[in-house]
């Protein structure tokens, strides 16, 4: 074990060298290219035994990918934003190949207007597409859930691909110290990938990605993707508690913080509940019984955590950092739904923020904890709560101005 | 009946991987009417898919994981809307970066498996359910047929050539030449399509050597961008003899011969000729 100061996007790297990945088809796209640039340096200079292609679009990349997954290797792609979107269509069909494919995808909002900066609608349009997704806030988490992941995937009881997430620029290009496991241990943990059920080879054809015919058959084996998906959570489980004894760093579908006498949950994802702990702990000073709900699973959606955590809660305001045009934030309804049938339901409040990297001020915490207050004591909620500061409107009315004024000029 | 030839040329320790196209409900859950694998990827992206194959057959016999008597030979299969439109891209990338694979292209000049809608591969005059004739626009389609030969060509592959049923050794024997070499080697077929070509299936065969005898369907092969005609037919016959059969080009001859698109056709096919030096 070593201790380094790495990036978000060097910290996947690292994770994706420790797994030995057989092959690695690459397209880049701010924020995520460091990544492959990285591994492309490593394969170089001999220090990964990997082949590595640069493709023609992110289409083709995860087409490869996942058609070099369903041969047999192990394979590793990354991607963001337009370059994920671009290769929807693939997304869907690689889940349906049942490989163990993983990829990293560095959230950046969506086009247009087009931006470089994240939020989380990139990775939640891929949202019911089959691939499991593990959301991260810290470098370290981005290291350690890559070599998750791989063992998640290739778990004969799971078998699905998994899309490991961090944000743009907060995280992708953050330096954090990190703990860089040793190569032994890491193949102590995972094994080589030895697939029984996804492989060409001369002596036994196989017929793979085949159509079926009328909705049955179609049902059936989307049905079985989702009880797979189900059965992650409990396979998930055993790993990250295996994964926590051999490097001591544990890792659940959620994480609480300050929650378990919080009265005051709040909800959110990604690297920014950093920015919502602190906010946690400002409230605690001010005697508000506050806590954070991090999700890090969100495929599989660990309903039952959650419930558990959040029930009794007088409030629970969850803050999407991603927004359903017309209807609001998507994790709200995700969240809403488990907790819907509750006896102990808290009362349930939607906040908007973060989009295309737009900060959420402490001011903005403040008014979020005073809304789940207020709801409370109303004993309800509705509407979504577009976060968005007065210096905000400020600057975006003079850049309006100027917008105006050069029409005229 | 392209396709039985071309796999009989190949051999069994072989994997299709396909695109979108009619072969695609060859292969129905839970039967395949293949001796050798498949993978079906989608519209755009076979020659990707070929890509991800070939290189994982490499690098797991290369590391020793697999022995290198499970090797395949890697086949794309597409029909002619993802090889001429769609698809460019993905092989543009495989041509590039030299795949060692094979590609078969079903060319029926339109897409067919939806019913027939105009494609980069529609010659022109042709009707097609996106390019019905009528008052306003009375020739079907007003597009010659994109020329993907060239375009292919232009990569620079070890092998390419133009197929057809109707030559059956032609066919076989390209294949063998094609195989002495790594890298991409490419084939198009010209493949009659009765329900959209308005044909007699049982006219399918002398269809595809008419198109040759007329010269409208040149029979080919570029060796590293050197090309070479295999087929040139000693005298052509008029392209009317070839369109006049087809309900696709019925319009161009009833209720009034559209005599300047007619001329037009000919023209192309006889400037093809004299460009190559074989009309004079």
């Amino acid at each position: 074990m070593k201790r380094e100061m790495l990036t978000g996007n060097a910290a996947a790297a690292w994770g994706v060298r420790l797994v030995e990945v057989d092959y690695v088809p690459v397209y880049p796209i701010t924020p995520q290219t460091e990544i492959i640039e990285t591994l492309a340096g490593w394969i170089s200079d001999g220090m990964m035994d990997t082949r590595f292609v640069t493709m023609d679009s992110e289409h083709s990349m995860i087409t490869a990918a996942g058609a070099a997954s369903a041969t047999g290797a192990r394979a590793f792609t990354a991607t963001s934003s337009q370059g994920l979107l671009y290769g929807f269509e693939m997304i869907y069909t690689v889940a349906g190949w049942r490989v163990p494919l993983v990829m990293v995808n560095v959230s950046r909002g969506l086009s247009s207007p087009i931006t470089l900066e994240p939020d989380h609608n990139d990775i939640l349009a891929i949202r019911d597409s089959g691939f499991l997704q593990i959301h991260c806030e810290t470098c370290q988490e981005v290291l350690d859930s890559i070599i998750l992941a791989y063992r998640l995937a290739e778990d004969e009881r799971v078998l699905l691909p998994v899309m490991v997430n961090m944000d743009g620029f907060y995280l992708s290009f953050t330096r954090e110290p990190v703990e860089i496991p040793n190569l032994e241990e890491v193949r102590e943990f995972l094994p080589p990938y030895r697939p029984k059920h996804a492989f060409f080879m001369a002596s036994q054809p196989m017929a793979q990605g085949v159509a079926v015919l009328g909705g049955p058959a179609y049902s059936y084996f989307k049905y079985q993707m989702h009880l797979a998906s189900l059965k992650a959570l409990e396979v998930y489980g055993e790993i990250c508690a295996e994964f926590e004894r051999e490097f001591r760093r544990g890792y659940g579908p959620v994480e609480g913080y300050m929650l378990e006498d919080a009265e005051y949950a709040l909800v959110m994802a990604g690297s920014f509940s950093t920015l919502g702990k602190k906010a946690v702990k400002r409230a605690r000073d001010k005697g508000i019984r506050a806590g954070l709900l991090k999700l890090r699973l969100l495929r599989p959606f660990p309903e039952a955590d959650l419930r558990k955590a959040l029930e009794g809660k007088k409030a629970v305001a969850v803050l999407d950092q991603n927004i359903s045009v017309g209807k609001g934030g998507i994790l709200y309804s995700e969240v809403a739904s488990c907790l819907c049938n509750s006896k102990k339901r808290p009362v349930l409040l939607s906040f908007i923020g973060g989009l295309g990297g737009k900060n959420i001020s402490p001011h903005e915490f403040e008014f979020l904890f005073e809304k789940m207050i207020e709801a409370f004591e109303e004993g309800t909620s509705s509407g979504t709560h577009l976060l968005y500061t007065e210096k905000e409107w400020e600057e975006m009315s003079l850049l309006k101005r100027t917008a105006e004024n050069e029409g005229k000029a | 009946m392209t396709l039985r030839h071309c796999l009989k040329a190949l051999g069994d320790r072989v994997v299709i991987v396909n695109a979108a196209s009619c072969f695609t409900l060859l292969a129905i859950y839970p039967l395949s009417p293949f001796r050798n694998s498949w993978l079906y990827t989608a519209m755009a992206s076979a020659p990707a898919g070929a890509q991800g194959v070939r290189d994982a057959l490499d690098v797991l016999i290369e590391k020793g994981k697999l022995d290198f008597e499970e090797d395949l030979k890697v086949v794309v299969l597409t029909g002619d809307g993802s090889a001429y439109d769609m698809g460019l891209s993905s092989t543009s990338g495989a041509l590039y970066r030299n795949l060692d694979f094979y590609y078969i292209c079903y060319d029926n000049e339109a897409y067919g498996n939806t019913g027939f809608q105009e494609s980069g591969a529609t010659p022109l005059g042709s009707k097609t359910t996106t390019t019905p004739p009528g008052e306003r626009h009375p020739i079907g389609s007003e597009l010659p047929k994109k020329d993907l030969f060239e375009i292919w060509k232009s990569h620079r592959p070890p092998y390419l050539a133009t197929i057809s049923p109707a030559y059956p050794i032609d066919l076989i024997n390209k294949f063998r030449r094609a195989g002495q070499h790594r890298g991409p080697k490419l084939f198009i077929s010209l493949a009659p399509c009765p329900p959209g070509w308005g044909t007699d299936p049982s006219r399918s065969v002398d269809l595809a050597k008419l198109a040759v005898e007329t010269g409208v369907w040149a029979l080919k092969e570029a060796v590293f961008g050197e090309v070479g005609h295999t087929v040139v037919p000693k005298r052509f016959k008029p392209v009317e003899e070839y369109l006049r059969g087809q309900g696709r080009f019925a319009h161009l001859f009833r209720p009034a011969r559209q005599e300047e698109t007619l001329r037009e056709i000919q023209e192309r096919v006889d400037e093809y000729w004299r460009l190559h030096k074989l009309l004079l």
